[in-house]
């Protein structure tokens, strides 16, 4: 069963078209990860997928619904750990997962719980009174983690969740994540850039570049249609081109430091 | 009814969130009261003889009310800003991804910035009376209340919903001393409202905050220009009006 859907899906901000015409599908209960290089459209395909950006042509499908008409039932459906930091500064770890939870309508003792549950998996059970502002870089990322997993979605968009954090956390979070993914059933969506993330996690991958899907599959179907070994060498066979350095514009690298600098 | 109830509960945790960021910020306590403690002061003991000469009676009584106001509109248009610290810092798009209406949202702020603004004007009611503001009567005065709440609703809303159209931090305060300034001048705060030029009498009366400084002045020391009614009523129409506006303002936000 298709869960998420995008059909001949176009967005453009003035002359620049960021997304252009991508049709691709999720099935229920996937890992599905949206692989690309920097300014490839990841974001804005998820801002569109989320309902916070309007699409200029095309169609979408969330659990069913349209996120232009039902944004609502949408709402509902997905959790979401964005790519920059969106927690409040001045108010405490739990205080953040707190006001989560409240609008998404989790009951009290429930919510309780599953934040009591969540801040241990993270790691920031010992934490949990003092303001986010004291945080670093990484503890905000687990914060906003838990935060993506507290009301129990059926879908969750991670963009490049995993950015700037130690291995040992990310290992952490992706088994986390796997587990949810098995006992609940939650479908999984996450952009990434790290190919080996992409090839270990995922069950299909698609690949973006300048705004258009380049390919989907899983990963042995990728390295097998252009009889790769690893996905590195696929993504270069399809691209013409290294993802990791080549790609990069000025623009990428700007906006890379000014993530840095937010945290 | 289940789905009000949860509304509301969306709304309280929302009022809570900018109460506590409120408390945390002794630096936004002291520095809001600091500009309406000098206008009570230096304008009220500054034009104090010469009101005093002109009509035969207090000034300080005349000003208290319309400082009352100001601390009020003050507070109340610069708590837009945070929509756009939000905005910055990224925390707005946890609020616009959630599955509740985004007028809850724009109630529950508009809510807690304007408790926070009626507070303030608690406090300099407070203060005025250390500097020798006396109500007519005690027991009535607490109905000011009414008054301030509908001023912080009203300019809570109208800061908010300037700030949903904009990105740029250091543009809103030159904005909203542009829009706060002529309101304050030219609503009855710091002269009465009778025997004004044409021109400026027409000004004053389609100003809203000189109905919500009337109503406090008139609760206060028993002296209207509109008349506590009329005051409310027009208050009423007002906070309806910029609510629906700021709502559907907000509700274009994208992120």
């Amino acid at each position: 069963m298709k869960i998420i859907e995008a059909r001949g899906l176009v967005k453009k901000f003035d002359d620049i078209t960021a997304v252009d015409h991508i049709s691709f599908h999720v099935n229920k209960g996937e890992i599905f990860a949206f692989l690309g290089p920097n300014g490839a459209g990841k974001t804005t395909t998820i801002k569109m997928f989320t309902t916070l950006l309007q699409p200029t042509d095309g169609t979408i499908r969330i659990n069913g619904f349209d996120p232009t008409t039902q944004p609502h039932d949408v709402r509902r459906s997905f959790g979401i750990i964005f790519q920059d930091p969106s927690t409040d500064d001045d108010l405490t770890a739990y205080e953040n997962l707190e006001f989560h939870g409240v609008l998404y309508d989790i009951p009290k003792d429930t919510r309780r719980e599953r934040i009591n549950e969540l801040l241990k998996i993270v790691e920031l059970e010992s934490r949990r009174n003092d303001l986010v502002k004291e945080f670093s870089g990484g503890m905000k990322r687990r914060l906003e983690i838990a935060r993506g997993l507290l009301h129990h979605p059926t879908i969750i968009f991670l963009d490049e969740p995993t950015l700037g954090l130690d291995p040992q956390t990310r290992n952490h979070l992706w088994d986390y994540i796997k587990s949810m993914n098995q006992k609940e059933g939650v479908t999984v969506f996450f952009s990434t850039h790290y190919m080996e993330e992409a090839d270990r996690m995922a069950d299909r991958i698609a690949i973006i570049d300048h705004g258009t899907i380049v390919a989907d599959g899983t990963p042995k179907e990728l390295k097998d249609q252009t009889s790769s070994h690893s996905l590195e060498e696929a993504f270069l066979a399809l691209t013409g081109k290294d993802m990791r350095e080549e790609s990069a514009t000025g623009i990428d690298h700007l906006r890379n430091m000014r993530r840095v600098w937010k945290k | 009814m289940e789905k009000i109830k949860k509304y509301l509960r969306v709304m309280y945790i929302l009022w809570l969130r900018q109460i506590k960021k409120y408390s945390r910020s002794r630096a936004r306590m002291i520095g809001s009261l600091a500009q309406p403690i000098l206008f009570l002061v230096a304008l009220g003991f500054g034009f104090g003889p010469i009101y005093q000469k002109a009509s035969g009676e207090n000034y300080i009584q005349f000003i208290a009310p319309g400082i009352i106001s100001m601390s009020i509109i003050f507070t109340a248009m610069f708590t837009g800003i945070e929509v756009i610290y939000d905005k910055q810092f990224g925390f707005l798009k946890e609020t616009l991804v959630a599955p509740v209406p985004r007028w809850v949202i724009m109630v529950g702020r508009t809510l807690g910035g304007a408790t926070v603004s009626t507070l303030q004007g608690v406090v300099v009611f407070f203060i005025s009376l250390i500097v020798g503001f006396r109500p007519e009567n005690f027991i009535t005065a607490p109905l000011a209340i009414v008054f301030m709440i509908m001023i912080a609703l009203l300019f809570t809303a109208f800061g908010t919903a300037i700030a949903s159209r904009m990105e740029d931090m250091q543009a809103f305060p030159l904005i909203i001393n542009f829009l706060i300034m002529p309101l304050f001048f030219l609503s009855g705060a710091l002269f009465p409202l009778d025997n004004l030029p044409h021109s400026i009498q027409v000004i004053t009366f389609i100003n809203p905050l000189s109905y919500g400084v009337d109503g406090i002045r008139g609760i206060l020391t028993h002296v209207t220009h509109f008349g506590l009614g009329t005051d409310l009523l027009v208050l009423c129409i007002f906070v309806s009006i910029i609510l629906l506006v700021g709502t559907h303002l907000f509700t274009k936000i994208e992120a």
